[in-house]
């Protein structure tokens, strides 16, 4: 029993305990939306590794693409790639209601910017959500407005603005978080980095320890990206960077820069297998060093599933010392982000237990 | 300004600059100012007409301090502005679709800090990449008398020029022939590099075909002519892939008068650290202009190339200024050193350990404009303390050399 309880904390909290079936069943990530809106783009480019150019190869997504995508070691995403053609979407709200709607996770609803229906898109989303407030109204709802790179810059905010206002209105009970996203920048990173996020169960206590390591090795910041999708999964942001005035530390005034960096280690990762003739999924590098007369950084292979970046002011000293801790530190946090091998003992025991 | 270190790709033209980072690798030039540019030639050669002698120096910088020149020439069509787009102005390769077709010379400056429009002659920074690009209009015909040849051809470095594979090219080899044979008793050291332009999309056997039919339609056509061994290069390009700057660099190295100094230096410290292979790059076009004695490979030149990208890249989303307090903090107790002296180096410095062989690649800021960038052997992270010392001498060797050139000037 100990095992299960183990079990259920590394899913989202289970609605109703009593119920709980006999087989841990995982949440599902349903990534839904009308059809070429770029569903499967976005996910082949966040967890396949490919280059936003690549996605032209994919044809249309035939009914439900399922894939289990590991995620640090404990979490695996059930993600959902639901075909967006209309027949698909009849038969999602119809026949198969139960079956894609019930113990949903999050709902990361796509709406294509460029849309020439835009009312009819409306439609079909608020039939989705009323589907999934019947059987899972726990879920957490995201909306992608997608292809912002086709509008131009001068009308982004405003036409982005305007449709999440109008998307708002009609998700019922739900409160969806938005994005506006692109494939051709960064900011896809942000959204998934963000929902990925929000779906780490003890990602408070991982923080808090960044933090503790950030301080200690006076880091101006500490990230903490998965090894293959290189996204961002926790960060921390000194407060000691001094400026005149003591309660407002300096910040970097690149906001977009986690993101930023992502995209920066994702496309070289691509060279780096080009030239290696490795897989792109394959670990590529193990250690980068960059020491610049105004800072410098490092990126290390941190516990089985993570990488550890860290900015430093400069200082031959501060980095090498900064190092050495981090890699005293990567036993502490390989307990944290219980690795692929514990969890597999675990999965173990407990369907041994329910054999038994 | 050392672009390793604010990380901004600045075009021609572009220090008033200084807004948000703009994303994304593209840095254009705008029709403003491009504008300018015209209106500036425009009026000069205005005046020339008046008057020959009061006519100010050729925009932009004075081409007659010694300033190779390269002239890019071609059918109209060909390729020129895209490739000088790409190559100088970091235009992704998809963009050179729009181009319009170029009207007039354009001349581009491949300096950091342009001189245009500043009147303080010493303010221009003499960069080790100090020379012209001029892109002409295909459709001109500069052998028309009322070209003034010698303005054009007079301080040239190499004349290169563009063949469309992808086109019947029989037209374009005669304009070439008849290029070269005009220019011959003028000019006979003219290096004529032929980029054989856009063969992706070609199969190998057939790229070499073309190249072959090429040489040996224009080396006949010349020794009927009576000119044997002229100085004529044959290159393999495209813009999609990284061949082009590969031809650039052996352009370039071509007109650099130290080259084997500096190929001497970076073989010895190849061999002292047992580098795979070895490359001084400039940054802003990434165009190696030396590299040690072992083969070029494409790979690793790519792989070499796109690491100055991640390096330029970070360092524009770190590299802000931290406040005066917080150096401050840094400098004081328990250091107590200033910042420079807490650094062993004061230029960029970085390594990355691919998983792969174990094998490190490492970068090395020269000075403001070049870096060195080495594939490093199998596992030898470890001796990284040595090697960097290595890098250090060779390093102040590579700055001497270009301290005495410079003074000859």
């Amino acid at each position: 029993m100990d095992n299960m309880n183990n079990l259920s904390i590394q899913d989202e909290p289970v609605a109703s305990p009593a119920s709980e079936p006999r087989k841990q069943k995982k949440k599902k990530v349903l990534l839904m939306g009308k059809s070429g809106s770029g569903k499967s783009s976005m996910r082949s480019i966040i967890f396949s590794n490919y280059v936003a150019k690549d996605t032209r190869r994919l044809g249309a997504t035939i009914d439900v693409d399922l894939s289990h995508v590991k995620f640090l070691g404990n979490l695996t995403l059930n993600l959902w790639d639901c075909g967006g053609q209309d027949a698909f979407m009849e038969n999602y709200l119809n026949q198969q209601r139960q079956h894609v709607f019930s113990n949903v996770g999050v709902l990361i609803y796509v709406f294509d910017i460029e849309s020439r229906d835009f009312d009819r898109d409306l439609i079909t989303y608020m039939n989705i959500v009323k589907a999934l407030s019947q059987f899972s109204p726990t879920a957490n709802v995201y909306l992608l407005i997608h292809k912002m790179d086709l509008i131009p810059p001068v009308q982004r905010e405003d036409l982005y603005n305007h449709r999440v206002s109008i998307v708002r209105s009609k998700s019922a009970t739900f409160d969806p978080t938005p994005f506006a996203t692109s494939i051709w920048d960064q900011s896809l990173y942000k959204a998934w980095a963000e929902i990925i996020h929000d779906l780490v169960p003890n990602l408070d206590q991982i923080e808090k320890h960044l933090g503790s390591l950030g301080k200690m090795i006076m880091a101006e910041e500490v990230l903490l990206f998965e090894r293959s999708s290189f996204l961002v999964v926790s960060s921390w942001c000194s407060k000691e960077i001094f400026t005149g005035d003591k309660d407002n530390p300096a910040q970097n005034p690149t906001y977009d820069r986690n993101e930023r960096l992502s995209n920066i280690i994702k496309n070289f990762k691509q060279s780096t297998s080009r030239y290696t003739g490795t897989p792109k999924s394959a670990e590529q590098f193990s250690v980068f060093e960059l020491k610049m007369p105004n800072f410098c950084m490092f990126i290390v292979k941190f516990t089985t599933n993570t990488y550890l970046g860290v900015v430093l002011p400069p200082g031959e000293e501060r980095f090498n010392a900064a190092m050495e801790n981090c890699y005293i530190a990567r036993k502490e946090f390989e307990d944290l982000d219980s690795p692929a091998k514990k969890s597999a003992d675990r999965g173990a025991t407990s369907e041994s237990l329910e054999i038994g | 300004m050392p672009v390793l270190h604010t990380g901004r790709r600045r075009t021609k033209l572009d220090r008033s600059y200084n807004g948000p980072p703009r994303q994304g690798p593209v840095r254009h030039i705008s029709p403003a100012q491009l504008n300018l540019e015209r209106v500036y030639e425009q009026n000069r050669i205005n005046i020339q007409k008046k008057d020959a002698t009061k006519a100010p120096e050729p925009a932009p910088g004075p081409a007659a301090k010694g300033k190779p020149r390269l002239l890019l020439m071609g059918q109209r069509r060909s390729g020129k502005s895209s490739i000088s787009s790409v190559v100088f102005h970091k235009m992704p390769p998809n963009e050179t679709l729009f181009l319009e077709s170029t009207a007039r010379i354009q001349k581009d400056s491949m300096q950091l800090v342009p001189c245009l429009y500043s009147n303080d002659r010493t303010d221009r920074s003499s960069s080790f990449m100090d020379f012209q690009v001029w892109d002409f209009p295909g459709q001109v015909d500069f052998m028309d008398p009322s070209f003034d040849l010698d303005a054009i051809f007079g301080e040239i470095g190499a004349l290169i020029w563009v063949i469309d594979a992808q086109d019947d090219y029989i037209e374009a080899i005669n304009r070439l022939n008849s290029t070269i044979l005009n220019l011959q008793p003028s000019y006979p050291n003219v290096n004529v590099e032929v980029f054989i332009h856009k063969v992706d999309g070609l199969s190998d056997d057939y790229k070499l075909d073309i190249q072959r039919d090429i040489m040996q339609r224009i080396q006949d056509e010349l020794s009927d002519h009576g000119v044997e061994n002229a100085p004529i290069t044959f290159h393999l390009t495209s813009i999609y892939n990284h061949s082009i700057f590969e031809a650039f660099s052996k352009v370039i190295q071509k007109l650099i008068p130290h080259l084997a100094t500096l190929e001497a230096l970076l073989n010895d410290l190849c061999r002292a650290c047992r580098f795979e292979k070895a490359y001084l790059f400039d940054v802003l076009s990434k165009i190696y202009i030396a590299t040690d004695s072992s083969p070029v490979d494409m790979p690793s030149y790519e792989i070499c190339s796109d690491y100055i990208d991640v390096i330029v890249d970070v360092s524009e989303i770190y590299g802000w200024e931290r406040p005066k307090e917080y150096i401050e903090f840094l400098e004081g107790p328990p250091w107590n050193k200033k910042l420079e002296d807490q650094v062993a180096c004061k230029n960029a410095e970085s390594v990355i350990v691919l998983t792969d062989m174990k094998r490190p690649i490492m970068l090395r800021e020269v000075n403001q404009y070049l870096a060195l960038v080495a594939i490093m052997c199998e596992g030898s992270h470890e001796k990284m303390p040595s090697v960097t010392m290595n890098v250090e001498a060779t390093v102040t060797g590579l700055s001497e050399v270009f301290e005495i050139t410079k003074q000859r000037k």
